[in-house]
Order: C-alpha cells, then sequence, then structure tokens
C-alpha cells in the first residue's frame, strides 16, 4: 500500500491528480478558513476582548487587587476544590459509560445516551429547584438531614453535586462517538492474542481515545469552573464562603465593581491558556514516544 | 431484557462499566429527575394544565425552542466548518484558535450575557453599527439567537473534531484512487463517518440552549410573550413561592428535551446500524 | 504533613478554648436584598467595634445578598440566617407563612413597623432632562422610553409599581379602573424588563436604553454620584410611596445557634444615632425624626403614601396585582394583544 503511494506521488502529473482528489485547491482553502475565522471572532475573539478590555483597562495593579482580595481568593479555592472532586468521578464514569455503549450492543441504547445527555437539556434553574425540592429545610429529605445535622443545600455538598449533576455527559459524550467510530476489532484482536481486558483497555482502547479523553477533561473542567444557574440557587450566596467564583463574578457585577468582576472573569478565560499547554504537552509527549515504540 | 448484552462478546466489563454507569446515573441523576416528576405527579392535573398552558408561557415555548433550534443550526454548519478548518488546514495561530473553542464553557454564562450585551446594545461595539441599519440585536428576539448560539458554539466542534481527527486517510485515498472527485469523496465517504459526531454536537448544542437562563437574561430584554424565555419564567414562578407552577413547567421542558434528544440519538443510532 | 496537621488541630483548639474562656467569637448571618450592599459593609464594621466595646465579644457578620424574594426563599428552604433584612415585609412575612421561622408579631417587635431605615421611589433621568419629565404623568406619554425592574421577580419593581397606582389613584379620587389604565399605559412604555433592580440600573445607566428609571430612592443617588457623575439627574414625583425595608431576627434559626441575643442586638443597633447617620449617609431615610432632620436638605420633603392605607397592606396587595392571574398578569397580556 505505502509503496504503491510512493509510486504515485513519484509521478508529477499523477500527484497533482491525487491531491486533486484528497484535498482541497487553495482558494477553497482559505475560503472555508476565512469563512470560520470570521465566524469566531465574531462569537468568541470579541466578547473575550470585552473580558478582557475591563479587567486591564485600569491597569494590572487594579486587576491583581480584585483577585488577590480575601472573598476573591475563597471563591478561587472553592472552585477548584469543586473541579477536584467532579472532575475525577466523571472522568471515571465517561470512560465506563462509553466502553459499555461503544464496545456492546443492547436494547434501549437510545434511551441511556438520552439519559447521559439529560443534563444538557435540563435547565439549570430546574436543576437547583429540584434540589431545593429534595434537600431544602421544606422539602422531602430536609427535616431528615436537620435532624442528623447535615447540610446539602448552601454548603459545599450541595455545590459538588450540582455541578457534577450538570458536568456529568461531558466526558462521556466526546468518548461515545469516537468509540463508536473506531469500532471494536483492536481490542478483539488484542484479546484473541491472550491481552487481559485491563491490558487491552490500557494498551489499545487508552492509547486510540486519548484526544477525546482530553478534550471531554477540558470541557468538564472549564463547565465545572464556569457553572451558575444552578449553584446560584442552591449556594445561599455567603460572601467568602459558598460563593463560587462565577457567583463572586456576578456578587461584583451588582456592586458596580466592573473592573473587578471581568478580572475575576478574565481569570476563567486564562483556562483557554492552560488548555494550548495540556494539548501541546501531551503531542509533544506523543511525537517523543512514537519512534520508541516503532523500534520494537 | 434492557441494559443487558444479547450475546457473549470477546470483550470483558460490560457488566462492570454499565453497572457502575447506571449507579452513578440512578445517584447523581434518577434520583433528583424522578424527585421532581414525582413531586409533579402529586399535583392535580388542572393544576398542572393550568400552570404549563397558560399563553404567557405557551409563548415562552415558542421562544425557547424556536431560537435554540436556529442556534443549534447555526452551530451545526459553522461548527462543522471550525472543526474541518482546524483538523485539516493549517493557518498561523491555529492553536490559539483551537484552545478559544471552549471559551463559552469556560466563561460563566452570566459574564457571557454581560459581554455579549456590551458588544450588541445599540451603544455597544458592534451595536452601534448594525444600529446604523436598522438592526437590533440586543433586547429583541435575535439577541436570544445570538446568546444561544454562543453558549452551544463548542458542542459540534468538539464532538466532531475527535473524529475527523480519527479517520484514517486510507479511506479518502482509496476513494479517490478508485476515481472519485473531492466533492463525491467528502459527500460519500467522510460525511457518512461524520454522521453519527454532528448529530451528537447538534442534539447537545440544542438540548443545552433550551434550558439556558445566565446569559439569555442579560440580552433579550425578557419582555412577557416576545422576549421571555422558559427559565425565566420557572424562575418567576419559584420567585412567588409557587413550586408546584414552577416544577410543571419545568417538568414539561424536561420531558421536551428528553424526547428530542432521544429522537435524535434514536436516527443516529439508526443511521449507524444501517452503515454496519 | 501528619505533623502539621497535628500542630494545626492543637493550634485551632487552642484558640477555640482560650477564646472562651475569655471572649466569645460569633458569626452572624445577615441574608439581605441587593441595594444595601455597600451600608452593611460599613454597619458591620461599626456594629463589630461597638458590640467589643459592650460584651467584649467578637463578631463577625457574613453576608449575602440578591433579590429579596430569592433571599427570602433561601432561607426558607434552610439557609441559616441569624437576621434578615429584605425589602419588603411580604418577603419577611414569607418566612412565617412557609415555614413558621419567625411568630405572627414579628413587625411589631421593634419600632417604626421594624423598619430602622426607609426609601421612597423616584425618578432618574438623563442629564438635563431632554424628555422634561417632571411627575409620574410624564412616564405614560407616547415618546417615554421608562425602565423598571420585573414587579414579579423584583422587590423594588413592585415599590414602584405601586407608587405608580398610587397616584393615579391620588389623581382620579380612587378609581382602581382608571389606575389601572394608567399603570396599563406606563408598561406598555417599557421596552425592558430586568429579573433584578441592580440589572435595571444597568440597562439604564450602561447600556444608555431608555429616557426615565424608577428606581429606589438610594439607588437613584448610588447612580448618579458613584456609576455617572454628572449624567443623571433625579426628578422627585409630586407623591410616591413610603418604602418601608423591614428587618427581623429570625427566631428559629438564632435559637438553634444560640445566638440570639447578639442577633437582637445587631438589629437594635440599627436604631443608634450613629447607625442612622450611617444609613443617611448611604441615602437610606433615617426612620428616627431627630437624625433625619440633619439630613433635610438631602431627602427632598416628598408626599407619601403608605402601603396599609391605599392597598391595604402587602398580602392584599400580592394577591391582588402580583400573583398569577393578578392585575399585572392581564396588563402584560393586554399589552401582548395590542
Amino acid at each position: 500500500m505505502t509503496t504503491q503511494t510512493l509510486t504515485h506521488v513519484a509521478n508529477p502529473e499523477l500527484a497533482a491528480r491525487w491531491r486533486r482528489a484528497t484535498e482541497e485547491p487553495a482558494w477553497v482553502r482559505w475560503t472555508l478558513i476565512g469563512v470560520a475565522l470570521t465566524f469566531l471572532a465574531l462569537f468568541l475573539v470579541l466578547p473575550l476582548l470585552v473580558v478582557l478590555y475591563g479587567a486591564f483597562e485600569q491597569g494590572l495593579q487594579v486587576w491583581w487587587a480584585a483577585i488577590s482580595e480575601p472573598d476573591a481568593l475563597a471563591a478561587i479555592r472553592l472552585s477548584l476544590l469543586v473541579v477536584l472532586i467532579v472532575v475525577p468521578i466523571n472522568l471515571v464514569f465517561g470512560v465506563a459509560a462509553a466502553w459499555a455503549i461503544a464496545k456492546f450492543e443492547f436494547r434501549g441504547k437510545p434511551i441511556l445516551i438520552s439519559l447521559i445527555d439529560m443534563p444538557f437539556a435540563i435547565s439549570p434553574v430546574v436543576v437547583g429547584l429540584i434540589f431545593v425540592i429534595l434537600f431544602g429545610s421544606q422539602g422531602w429529605l430536609g427535616p431528615w438531614l436537620a435532624a442528623h445535622d447535615m447540610r446539602i443545600i448552601f454548603a459545599v455538598p450541595g455545590i459538588v453535586i450540582v455541578i457534577a449533576f450538570g458536568t456529568m455527559p461531558f466526558i462521556a459524550r466526546e468518548l461515545i462517538p469516537l468509540m463508536q467510530q473506531q469500532g471494536k476489532e483492536e481490542e478483539e484482536a488484542s484479546l484473541t492474542l491472550g491481552a487481559s481486558g485491563w491490558k487491552t483497555f490500557w494498551y489499545v482502547t487508552l492509547p486510540n481515545i486519548k484526544w477525546g479523553l482530553i478534550y471531554g477533561v477540558i470541557l468538564c473542567n472549564a463547565r465545572a469552573l464556569g457553572e451558575f444557574g444552578a449553584v446560584a440557587v442552591v449556594s445561599g450566596r455567603i460572601r467568602g464562603e459558598t460563593n463560587t467564583m462565577p457567583l463572586h463574578i456576578e456578587v461584583l457585577y451588582n456592586e458596580y465593581m466592573f473592573t473587578a468582576a471581568f478580572a475575576v472573569s478574565s481569570l476563567l478565560t486564562g483556562l483557554a491558556l492552560v488548555t494550548i499547554a495540556v494539548k501541546s504537552f501531551v503531542e509533544w509527549l506523543d511525537e517523543r514516544n512514537r519512534p520508541a515504540i516503532a523500534s520494537h | 431484557m434492557f441494559f443487558s448484552a444479547k450475546q457473549r462478546r470477546v470483550i470483558p466489563g460490560f457488566g462492570l462499566t454499565m453497572g457502575f454507569s447506571l449507579l452513578y446515573l440512578g445517584f447523581i441523576f434518577l434520583i433528583p429527575v424522578g424527585g421532581l416528576l414525582l413531586y409533579t405527579s402529586l399535583m392535580s392535573w388542572d393544576e398542572f394544565w393550568s400552570a404549563v398552558s397558560h399563553p404567557q408561557v405557551v409563548a415562552s415555548y415558542k421562544l425557547s425552542f424556536g431560537a435554540s433550534l436556529i442556534g443549534a443550526t447555526i452551530n451545526l454548519v459553522f461548527g462543522a466548518l471550525v472543526a474541518w478548518v482546524l483538523v485539516r488546514y493549517r493557518f498561523p495561530g491555529k492553536k490559539i484558535v483551537d484552545a478559544l473553542v471552549d471559551l463559552p464553557f469556560a466563561l460563566p454564562t452570566a459574564v457571557a450575557g454581560i459581554a455579549l450585551v456590551t458588544l450588541y446594545a445599540s451603544t455597544g461595539w458592534v451595536g452601534q453599527y448594525l444600529n446604523v441599519f436598522g438592526i437590533r440585536v440586543a433586547y429583541s428576539q435575535l439577541g436570544v439567537v445570538i446568546a444561544l448560539t454562543y453558549i452551544g458554539l463548542p458542542f459540534v466542534v468538539r464532538t466532531v473534531q475527535p473524529v475527523l481527527e480519527d479517520l484514517e486517510a486510507e479511506r479518502e485515498e482509496a476513494s479517490a484512487s478508485l476515481g472519485a472527485s473531492r466533492f463525491t469523496t467528502i459527500r460519500r465517504v467522510i460525511l457518512p463517518s461524520l454522521l453519527p459526531a454532528l448529530l451528537t454536537g447538534y442534539a447537545l448544542a440544542f438540548a443545552r440552549a433550551v434550558g439556558e437562563y445566565g446569559s439569555v437574561v442579560f440580552i433579550s430584554g425578557n419582555m412577557p410573550y416576545r422576549t421571555e424565555i422558559t427559565p425565566l419564567l420557572i424562575v418567576a414562578k419559584a420567585e412567588q413561592y409557587d413550586y408546584n407552577g414552577a416544577a410543571a413547567i419545568g417538568t414539561v421542558m424536561l420531558v421536551a428535551a428528553f424526547l428530542l434528544l432521544l429522537l435524535i440519538n434514536g436516527l443516529q443510532w439508526w443511521t449507524q446500524r444501517r452503515g454496519l | 504533613m501528619k505533623k502539621i496537621l497535628r500542630n494545626t488541630l492543637v493550634g485551632g483548639l487552642a484558640t477555640l478554648l482560650a477564646g472562651s474562656v475569655l471572649a466569645d467569637n460569633i458569626t452572624l448571618l445577615n441574608v439581605s436584598y441587593d441595594p444595601t450592599r455597600e451600608f452593611y459593609r460599613e454597619y458591620n464594621r461599626a456594629f463589630g467595634d461597638y458590640w467589643k466595646q459592650q460584651t467584649g465579644d467578637t463578631v463577625t457578620v457574613r453576608q449575602s445578598h440578591g433579590g429579596s424574594g430569592s433571599q427570602a426563599r433561601s432561607v426558607i428552604d434552610g439557609l441559616d440566617a441569624d437576621v434578615v433584612t429584605l425589602a419588603l415585609a411580604y418577603d419577611v412575612d414569607a418566612l412565617r407563612q412557609h415555614a413558621q421561622l419567625i411568630p405572627e408579631n414579628w413587625q411589631s417587635r421593634l419600632d417604626k413597623n421594624s423598619s430602622p431605615y426607609t426609601s421612597t421611589i423616584v425618578l432618574l433621568v438623563r442629564k438635563g432632562n431632554p424628555k422634561n419629565i417632571r411627575d409620574w404623568d410624564d412616564l405614560v406619554r407616547d415618546d417615554v422610553a421608562v425602565i423598571t425592574p420585573n414587579p414579579k421577580t423584583s422587590g423594588g419593581a413592585r415599590w414602584n409599581y405601586l407608587a405608580a397606582w398610587g397616584y393615579a389613584l391620588k389623581q382620579n379620587n380612587g378609581d382602581q379602573d382608571k389606575a389601572y389604565d394608567f399603570v396599563s399605559k406606563l408598561f406598555a412604555n417599557v421596552p425592558v424588563l430586568d429579573p433584578g433592580a441592580r440589572g435595571a440600573t444597568n440597562t439604564f445607566v450602561q447600556r444608555g436604553l431608555g429616557d426615565v428609571f424608577i428606581a429606589w430612592e438610594n439607588e437613584a443617588y448610588l447612580s448618579v454620584e458613584q456609576l455617572g457623575k454628572g449624567q443623571f439627574e433625579i426628578v422627585v414625583p409630586s407623591v410616591s410611596i413610603l418604602a418601608e425595608p423591614p428587618v427581623t431576627v429570625v427566631d428559629k434559626n438564632v435559637d438553634r445557634k444560640g445566638t440570639r441575643k447578639t442577633a437582637e442586638g445587631y438589629l437594635q443597633y440599627l436604631y443608634s444615632d450613629d447607625a442612622q447617620r450611617l444609613a443617611a449617609k448611604h441615602y437610606y431615610r433615617p426612620s428616627n425624626p431627630e437624625i433625619a432632620k440633619e439630613f433635610a436638605e438631602k431627602f427632598v420633603d416628598v408626599e407619601l403614601f403608605g402601603i396599609d392605607e391605599v392597598f391595604g397592606g402587602w398580602e392584599k396587595a400580592q394577591n391582588e396585582h402580583f400573583n398569577d392571574g393578578g392585575h399585572f398578569d392581564s396588563i402584560l397580556e393586554n399589552i401582548a394583544r395590542r
């Protein structure tokens, strides 16, 4: 196959025809890039500029003061704590669910997938409402919780649960189409050759789904940090205590401290930079390992 | 039997992965959602119906679902294009653009709403120019569409991207060597492989848009019957201690969203089976 | 690692013990509505000093702010507020109606209907008053766009609505139908209904939408002084409503937490001369007439009517006007139909 391709390419006329058939002409390419970038500029870059402009309008010192103020630090700490709990749990769930759905045929699969999608579809407002109905002191479990001196809503556990709920689908949903598209031949081959299930997953499946997994974690992470609507209902908005970063931003905005509000928002947009770093690092690892594998 | 493998397979782990998935789903998801449905089912039919069929509520359904459909469709077209450009072409600043796509997830929805209204209000950076042509974005239904497009933007890109990256070049080459034109290759080889991911992204963007609250309230103007979305009505009901009304409307949204997701996922499952 | 943990534990325990011997560290939670942030931030500091002097205890007051209605709901659902300081009595009374957190007579436990400071509803216009808005009548003119939050979700907006309604009643000898028409016309001029008071302020000030903004007096002053100096003017209408934002101790919570004494002291101190002056500084009208006199030039004398005399109390007003199927709903329906 490879040699055949090479002979094709060796012939200039054939090579040109080959390119025509496997890639687009330059003008099409640049038009598509232009349209895509214009769309992104309008929808992504401009809002980002608004945030950054707002954040740094009054200089670095004001920006730093806004994010190093005790209430802001408390909000950052709380948001990070939530992410540290929520992302690993959803990671395990995502891989498990995708494995079950992509590698096996069973009845009711569309129903299961739709159930996994549901947290996207449920309004954050409704999520908050549900948890208040269940765990509020007027709610069904409220009196029991109060009797045992346990707090779910208006405390950290409630915030963790609603965010876990809202971000549950991200990793699963990223992996399912990818693993479905890949099929199961490679795993079956590995297993027939005598590798154990875990080994197969570790050495065959995981490298294949790596990108989807990373995307999923990044999305889950981003969403967990940015979740607003449901948290607003169950947090109680106690300054310095149950305010996550988005809630703290809202508080600042409502205090007419626009610069500070945008400063804290700019931290969340900084996540995009972390994304670049992580992706580049994994790509670098990938390239460094490849020759090693080839030499086996 | 639901949720059990039809026959023994070579691949192990069905029990473990399925068991854990269902357990987690049950704990984090089915208990609360079941709670809502149970709560609603305790209401009388008349109470439920009058809450969910009020003209003001019906007007909000039309806006929420209509604007979400438009937003998701915009995202389907442009999301696929962005994913294609990011995976297949090289251009300066590509990595930065790639990372930026996730921004609508990272930015709290309220901040997104504030940023968008800053741009599109008639005094805003973009709005003042649109105003010259008599186009009003902020405080109109168009504003709702813009906000819903923004928050759903990453879905299609991020579901299509990994599949596209994984698509083996051999299949395109094979198609080309069999004499197919580029257009035919895209239509007959690439598009079918992308279809499940496209549908997934579409479904997710749509579903997310229907429930969106934080960003929309800043840009829509929130006028009842015209620019008021359903989630805002739920908030208003709860604000008046009318948990029953809020739960009833919430249930309608829940069921509608589930049916739509089921439709799209069923369609996808069906196309996939047909393809095999 | 273990050592650090142990040290922290021992240290923490020591502080705890030392604290209980010498003086208490007490934490209160004050659940309030949006426009009071600036006032309570300063008041909490003043009260901390005062209480330390009186009792030796150190008080930390935590704050929670949001829309008045949703804040009341949080307390009903279990947010363990020691005191609530909300926008209107209806929201406070909800604590009794829906969760029996406070007794029936809560509003008579403190002076002045439990409202240590009052406010009223005024009109904020753009600099130079280009549309020449003088009174409520000008708000129903065809060429005027009015900004107000949604009375369904904002406590402040309910005061706005009732102020306009009360004015129309006065003009038409108590004719409810005419008042209904007047308020209908007013809301037909509203292009945007923000869910909360602060959102509406931003719409008017930041986005430049609308010709007149109906607002709390203190919010209007804040906009004039801080948000856009020199860009806005306050128009005081001929007649307006006496807005009484009440405060109360949440009995069930303070009794469980053992913070009643401090919580009651916290609210009592709101009536002290110092606190009254502080309220005036933040543009709330002091309920103590002596202190109010000191600020006579700040607060324009305006004919104010109370909610009890004109609307028969909050519960009745809420039922007739704002609940589902009330006047406000039918007004919106008529506007939509046109």
